[in-house]
């Protein structure tokens, strides 16, 4: 009696390591059934739609975390995942540090935009100068006659202006500083750019959510935010004047536009305040990470393969849900870049033919 | 199974398998905080080499730069906490006498202990996010009646936020130890001619003083180290607070908010060292505590 449990087990055991050995055997095989991102907040939305698609359309299943861009750079640099993701791309000094090759992908464009709160006011304009003074704390009432100079038309109000930031690192602050740094000397030499700075003034609010829910409740708040949450939440949005002087409002179009211009080959670029005619100053690229060479940590060719066609796929057939979720697609030349970029991946040093 | 032996041989078996199980866990948990603490501390290495003890009491904080300084943020922690702890005691220990020694029976009783474990267990995203739509323009409200610069957010919504937060920790902890004790003692004491209030100053409180000062330290723990509910609401500022309205910020929220994006290895490891404050700050209070309750403990 007491013997019959043991044989059970064994015949279990011994099921289980059939199925195991079946399931290792399935991993060598053709199909890749899993491939794993991590990095940036800021592109999700459109991340999860895309590699949702996609899985539908072509089988394999992408694991993305946004667990930003930071956290997204170490897991590629510690090779645990298939690709990373980016708002800010990488300094020389970074790339250098790693051995292998690392190549930035550009998927689509964000704008940041800058929302107001000031009752009976329904049109903003900024100049950058102005802009600057406001986050640096040096204008502090909206009846500032640098600012009425500019809005002749609106009677601003006499109220102190709270500018209110992103008090987490992000993605969307490294685009704004980025654009400060480029437009006013002292907040160049004073703050700088980065994607967590030293703010001279105002108050921080967590997430798109925590500024947005900031500058919405309080008058005379100014604020920085993805161009999606703003326009989600129909919050006021001021339009800013570009290099070539014109005042222009965001949106899909005149985001796309401030592209139009000459971007190095390995497209790390900022794309802020180019002197596009028409195009919105304020906005950047988001890339996809990954490994110039394709085997590492004992990645197999098809995993390789199966990279490059999602790759392929997110800046050809994939960019027809870019504007949908009102980020704006790559313009033809940048796409032709990024194509050229991909197909400069290899493996075991040899182009990767799929 | 006929020959009996087999059962008593089993149940020994049994015995010191739980007996193991139950050791390996307590090794557990001590494995767990060294392991912990090592991590921190190894992680944190190349800030302590780099900015050694001035991370304590430089007050700059630029990431950009790679300036690293502590302690705007441990100001921001120490008097978030302390101002939460001054405004809950009196409401915690009025609870908790009100329960334990006014309302001890009846539909009514369980009902309040119902609701207080239930705001224990709340999570903090949502007092956050009641801090930021109900509180905070109610505070703004009464700066702009004081006349200081009025932004809602900071020092002052935050800790009642967090008093908030803690109060039913506290209460609860006092509940329990203020009906542990002995019915004997205050019989005595009402039979000797002491109105209730008296008994719970000469009976009570000297009796159940050590653990609802437990009770009051491990709130403190909590407020130290809440991280959402602040964040959402202290203005996040990483300047020294001037006043009691000031935005400013917290260890805890400013690893929250600045980890996910760090990936340069010294502000990484700044942020790690930040954690090792953190750390110490929450073991020396329970410590604190431990040695505090020991000396009070009443003489059985």
């Amino acid at each position: 009696m007491s013997d019959r449990p043991v044989k059970s087990i064994i015949k279990w055991i011994g099921m289980l390591t059939v199925l195991l050995g079946c399931l290792v055997g399935c991993e060598d095989g053709e199909k890749v059934t899993e491939l794993q991102g991590a990095g940036a907040t800021f592109p999700y939305p459109l991340y999860s739609k895309m590699f949702d698609e996609y899985h539908q359309e072509f089988g394999p299943r992408i694991n993305y975390q946004s667990i930003g861009s930071g956290g997204g750079i170490r897991q590629l640099k510690n090779q645990t995942v298939d690709f990373g993701a980016t708002d800010a791309f990488m300094s020389d000094q970074a790339l250098q540090k790693s051995d292998n090759d690392i190549l930035h992908i550009p998927v689509c464009l964000g704008a940041v935009v800058l929302s107001y709160h000031l009752p009976g006011v329904s049109q903003l304009k900024l100049s950058p100068s102005v802009l600057a003074d406001i986050f640096l704390g040096t204008i502090t009432h909206w009846n500032h006659s640098r600012i009425q100079d500019i809005n002749p038309d609106v009677s601003l109000p006499e109220l102190r202006i709270v500018s209110v930031h992103r008090s987490d690192g992000s993605g969307t602050t490294f685009i704004f500083t980025d654009y400060l740094s480029k437009v006013s000397p002292s907040w160049l030499s004073k703050v700088g750019r980065g994607k967590s700075i030293n703010w001279p003034d105002g108050l921080g609010g967590k997430g798109n959510a925590g500024v947005a829910g900031i500058v919405q409740q309080t008058p005379g708040a100014i604020g920085y935010i993805g161009h999606i949450y703003a326009e989600q939440n129909k919050m006021p949005l001021a339009s800013i004047r570009n290099k070539s002087g014109h005042y222009i409002l965001p949106s899909l179009e005149s985001v796309s536009q401030a592209a139009n211009t000459t971007i190095p080959d390995d497209t790390r670029a900022s794309i802020t305040d180019t002197s596009a005619k028409f195009g919105y100053p304020i906005s950047g690229f988001t890339w996809i990470l990954s490994y110039k060479e394709q085997k590492f940590n004992s990645r197999s060719i098809e995993q390789a393969k199966a990279t490059k066609m999602l790759l392929k796929w997110m800046i050809g057939d994939g960019q027809r849900f870019v504007g949908p979720l009102l980020y704006a697609p790559l313009s033809e030349p940048v796409a032709k870049q990024a194509q050229a970029i991909i197909e400069s991946m290899t493996y075991s040093g040899e182009a990767i033919s799929i | 199974m006929s020959n009996g032996s087999r059962p008593i041989l089993f149940v020994e078996l049994k015995e010191r398998l739980f007996k193991k199980l139950l050791l390996v866990s307590g090794l557990l948990a001590i494995g767990l905080l060294l392991g912990i603490f090592f991590t921190l501390l190894m992680e944190s290495m190349l800030s302590i080499r780099e900015t050694g003890v001035s991370f304590l009491y430089q007050s700059i904080w630029d990431p950009v730069r790679e300036t690293f300084g502590a302690w705007p943020f441990l100001l921001g922690t120490m008097i978030t906490s302390v101002l939460a702890l001054i405004i809950s005691v009196p409401f915690s220990f009025a609870l908790s006498l009100f329960l334990g020694e006014y309302l001890k029976e009846g539909a009514f009783r369980s009902v309040f202990n119902g609701m207080l474990d239930l705001l224990a267990g709340i999570p903090s995203i949502i007092y956050g996010f009641w801090g930021l739509f109900v509180l905070v323009p109610m505070v703004r409200d009464f700066e702009n009646s004081i006349g200081v610069l009025a932004h809602g957010v900071g020092i002052f919504s935050s800790s009642i936020v967090l008093a908030l937060m803690i109060i039913p920790y506290s209460a609860s902890i006092s509940r329990e130890v203020i009906s542990l004790v002995p019915q004997d003692l205050k019989e005595a004491a009402l039979s000797l001619g002491a109105t209730p209030w008296e008994v719970i100053q000469k009976v009570i409180l000297p009796y159940a003083k050590s653990g609802m000062f437990a009770g009051v330290l491990m709130s403190f723990g909590r407020a130290i180290s809440e991280t959402m509910a602040v964040t959402m609401l202290i203005g996040n500022s990483n300047k020294i607070p001037t006043s009691l309205f000031s935005p400013a910020n917290t260890l805890a929220s400013v690893i929250a908010n600045e980890f996910a994006e760090a990936s340069e290895a010294l502000y990484l490891s700044s942020l790690v060292e930040l954690a090792l404050i953190l750390f110490f700050v929450t073991a020396i209070f329970s410590l604190l505590g431990r040695y505090i309750i020991k000396k009070w403990m009443p003489v059985q």
